[in-house]
């Protein structure tokens, strides 16, 4: 294999030793290479972990150079995902951003939906008036995408080191999740169903009876995972003392979440800046000192356990809210139209036709006009943020006083949560890379917009 | 004759298609849940996901291509060995979706030449199956040798003949 | 708003035509917001209903400027005051040209920082025992075309963990000179954020360490999230019909 040049990475990502042969190794032909550097007395190796790699929790390029096993260098590259979804929202209504959103990092589908209409309703300024079934079902949808999640990072983390059998059992328990989600809301993800001024529709009669009954199964099955994975001697040896992160790095990187919750200090949104009635629930932030990426995943077990304990009390209070509103009273912002559980699905509300049809101008109009022009937010700009599961979820919206946004910048915690990986891996490693990345927890979605 | 081998290969090849993971998106989570128990890809054949190209028979387009990520999903497939096919997984992959701006290839036909086009936002585990279904019985029935010649000309006479979308007026049915 | 405007036929009137000053701080000719201030920055000069080809809904002829909420007096309520005063004792003698104006919307603070002294406020914001902004959540950019000289905003979202409290800090710079001070020697957080911002806005950050792109190829042209950049859609085509992608369609204002 001859040496071959290529042209030096527009990031800069390779080393700046001129005379070094460099090598483009193309598969089956590893071994060569390596015999050759071997010979050259060239130990260092720069190896690109690719957009596409079933490791990378979506499409990430991690250029790594290594000498031997340890990582000296590692630099992340992005935007492979990136949809434009943030330009993409000025041209559409408010309302309609949501379904924009709530696509950007899809595992926490509902965190992108209740931050973006959190800071709507600051911007309109009915944040009061949101009615309390609304913000209970908001909590609800919440806790569920949370425990569903942090499965997603606990399964996939395990895939990635080789244990199947974690992924399918998380996965598994996640359906459950899902089966609730699509009961109430009709979809199992990217569901747009939190809308500004309250939610799109109630629960159907049965769920908090359905909800019940699924959540031993839940615990049942954490259980199971945490058997299955926190005292096994190989999940150990991968997990403990890998990828630190102590908090004077984890603050200065802007790290939130269990991350930082991992390195000692318990900060969690939900109890510090308390939203849709966060401050009302009884629940506990699990805190860890140990910094490692071990802890991450025990912390994010509790976490799961933690959420199902709020799901328990959201449906006792929905059981008591029968009835209640679930979109704010104001016509003029409120989502007019209303679903039903057709012959062929889900799909317009027949009541709600009949009454915009042959009933009420007033409700046709005002059903025609929230629908094609939305409703106007007054000129302003206002940020909100929610404690997602993967960190602080926060949105920047600036209003010009019509029906579209002027601009919405969503600060995902992914984005810094990678930025972090050089400090993760470099020193550490080429095996610890995974471990690193699937313990970041961070969605490239989100990462990219 | 060659019936029956047609039918012998179609029935061997369509028996187990391993996909390549290319899950970029949303879609890449259902076709995770699609791989685990309640759906389980894996009684139709698609026993594992494998993560080198060159081991997989079919390419699940899962998730919307950005114009960054469009060079390196070509070069993955060019990187499969024959036969290989393409499932275009969510209208992002099939057509760009919701997203139609400066940043998604607009379906990924543009691309990579598509065998099934999967609609959903993203589609359910179940859809996909559905796919894989579809996918397997054009796979048994792929005529081979002079039969897959003959077929090839006389769709390709009837592509050259056939209206342009942009001339079809009328019913927009 | 003079009365030439509304007797103008309904063709693309600028804003100097239609009685606005396109100036960013000219509030004589505006009308006061819903709190009695003076509203500030033009943002947007809205000309009919829809956008696109041929209005024909007969408010063809309606010019509306839009303002953001105005620049706040003392006392600015809640701890803002506070704060405001610890901010401008550290400041010193630079505090007038460093705080440009503050505004107060919404239950939110909003500082608007003279570029130069960026670096200053963020080290005094993060350092001093009664301001202690651990968190710099970013650099989010907007642009405002019809805010001549001041086209470019910085937003810099900090938020403090030990007073529990947010602040906004915006920095504005034109089109032409568009540079701003990195700040990623004070909070090493933002440095894919200013990156991000580049990519999206042009804003060069100038102490950067690796200014690159970072979300669109290396080689793409052009700042994506500006406002003179399209959308960049295609024409969606179903049997012979057209629908224009969602920038070049006619839409609601």
């Amino acid at each position: 294999m001859s040496p071959q040049t290529f042209t030096t990475h527009p990031t800069g990502a390779f080393s700046a030793d001129e005379d070094a042969p460099e090598y483009t190794a193309y598969g089956q032909d590893w071994s060569e290479i390596s015999e050759e550097a071997k010979r050259l007395g060239q130990q260092r190796i720069v190896v690109n972990m690719g957009p596409q790699h079933p490791s990378t929790h979506g499409v990430l390029r991690v250029m790594l150079e290594i000498e031997g096993e340890t990582v000296t260098e590692a630099r992340a590259g992005i935007g492979f995902l990136h949809t434009g979804i943030e330009k993409n929202m000025e041209f559409r209504t408010w309302t309609q951003g949501v379904t924009f959103c709530t696509r950007m990092d899809y595992v926490q589908s509902m965190f992108q939906e209740v931050v973006y209409c959190l800071g709507v309703e600051k911007l309109l300024g009915i944040t009061d008036e949101i009615p309390e079934r609304a913000n209970v079902l908001r909590v609800l949808m919440m806790e569920l995408t949370r425990v569903g999640s942090h499965l997603v990072a606990i399964g996939t983390g395990g895939n990635e080191m080789g244990a199947t059998t974690v992924m399918t059992a998380a996965f598994i328990a996640r359906e459950d999740t899902f089966r609730i989600i699509e009961m109430i809301t009709g979809l199992r993800t990217n569901n747009a169903y939190i809308r500004p001024g309250g939610v799109a529709q109630d629960s159907p009669e049965g769920t908090t009876d359905y909800i019940r009954s699924l959540i031993p199964e839940m615990r049942h099955r954490l259980d199971q995972l945490a058997d299955l994975q926190l005292e096994n001697p190989i999940f150990k040896l991968r997990l403990k003392g890998v990828a630190n992160l102590n908090l004077a790095s984890a603050m200065s990187l802007g790290v939130t979440g269990p991350m930082l919750r991992s390195a000692g200090l318990p900060y969690d949104m939900r109890k510090t800046n308390p939203y849709c009635g966060y401050e009302t629930y009884d629940f506990q932030v699990p805190t860890s000192t140990d910094e490692d990426a071990y802890s991450r995943v025990v912390l994010r077990m509790e976490e799961c356990y933690e959420s199902l304990k709020i799901v328990e009390q959201c449906c006792d209070r929905l059981d008591a809210m029968e009835g209640q509103p679930v979109m704010v009273a104001d016509k003029k912002i409120a989502w007019p139209a209303q679903l039903a559980l057709g012959p062929d699905g889900q799909g317009n509300s027949l009541d709600h036709i009949r009454h915009i049809m042959g009933e009420s101008m007033e409700a046709l109009i005002h059903h025609f006009k929230l629908v094609t022009e939305g409703f106007p937010v007054p000129a302003g700009q206002v940020y909100q943020q929610v404690e997602s599961p993967k960190g602080v979820l926060g949105v920047h919206l600036v209003s010009d006083g019509g029906t579209k946004p002027w601009r919405a910048h969503f600060r995902d915690p992914g984005f810094n949560h990678l930025q972090a990986l050089s400090i993760l891996c470099q020193g550490g490693q080429v095996a610890d890379v995974v471990v690193a990345i699937a313990t970041m927890d961070f969605v490239l979605g989100g990462v990219d917009r | 004759m060659l019936g029956g081998v047609e039918d012998f290969l179609g029935y061997m090849r369509a028996g187990s298609l391993w996909p390549a993971t290319f899950g970029l998106a949303c879609c890449a989570i259902e076709m995770m849940a699609t791989g685990t128990p309640r759906f389980d890809i894996a009684r139709l054949g698609s026993e594992v996901f494998r993560g080198s190209p060159r081991q997989a028979d079919i390419m699940l387009v899962a998730g919307r291509v950005s114009n960054k990520m469009a060079p390196i999903l070509r070069q993955v497939y060019d990187q499969m060995a024959e036969p290989k096919w393409v499932i275009a997984m969510g209208v992002c992959s099939s057509s760009g979706g919701m997203f139609n701006n400066y940043a998604i290839v607009q379906g990924v036909d543009h691309v990579v030449p598509v065998d099934i086009y999967l609609p959903g936002c993203p589609p359910r585990p179940e859809m996909l199956l559905n796919a894989l279904i579809e996918l397997q019985e054009q796979i048994r029935d792929t005529p081979l040798g002079a039969n897959r010649k003959r077929i090839a000309a006389a769709a390709e006479a009837a592509a050259l003949e056939a209206t342009p979308t942009s001339d079809m007026k009328g019913l927009l049915r | 708003m003079s009365d030439d405007a509304l007797d103008k036929s309904p063709v693309e009137t600028s804003p100097k035509e239609a009685g606005l000053d396109d100036t960013s701080h000219d509030l004589a000719s505006a009308t006061p917001d819903a709190e009695g201030r003076a509203p500030l920055t033009l943002i947007n000069v809205r000309e009919g209903m829809f956008s696109g080809a041929g209005d024909t809904s007969g408010f063809a002829g309606l010019t509306q400027a839009v303002r953001m909420p105005g620049r706040s007096e003392r006392p600015y309520g809640e701890w803002f005051d506070g704060f405001v005063d610890i901010l401008e004792e550290l400041l010193g003698d630079d505090a007038e040209q460093a705080l440009e104006f503050i505004v107060v919307d919404r239950g939110e603070l909003t500082l608007y920082v003279n570029r130069d002294y960026l670096v200053a406020v963020m080290t005094h914001l993060r350092d001093d025992q009664d301001l202690r902004f651990e968190f710099c959540l970013g650099v989010s950019g907007v642009h405002y075309p019809d805010e001549t000289g001041r086209e470019l905003h910085a937003v810099y979202p900090m938020h403090s963990i030990t007073h529990n409290r947010h602040v906004r800090i915006e920095v504005a710079v034109s089109t032409d000179d568009a540079h701003i001070p990195s700040v990623t020697g004070v909070y090493p957080a933002n440095n894919w954020h200013e990156r991000e911002t580049w990519d999206f806005f042009g804003i060069i950050f100038d102490g950067h360490p690796s200014l690159a792109r970072i979300e669109m190829p290396d080689d793409w042209v052009g700042h994506p999230q500006r406002k003179d950049y399209p959308l960049g859609g295609i024409p969606v085509e179903y049997k012979g019909a057209t629908i224009p992608s969602p920038d070049t369609r006619r839409q609601y204002r």
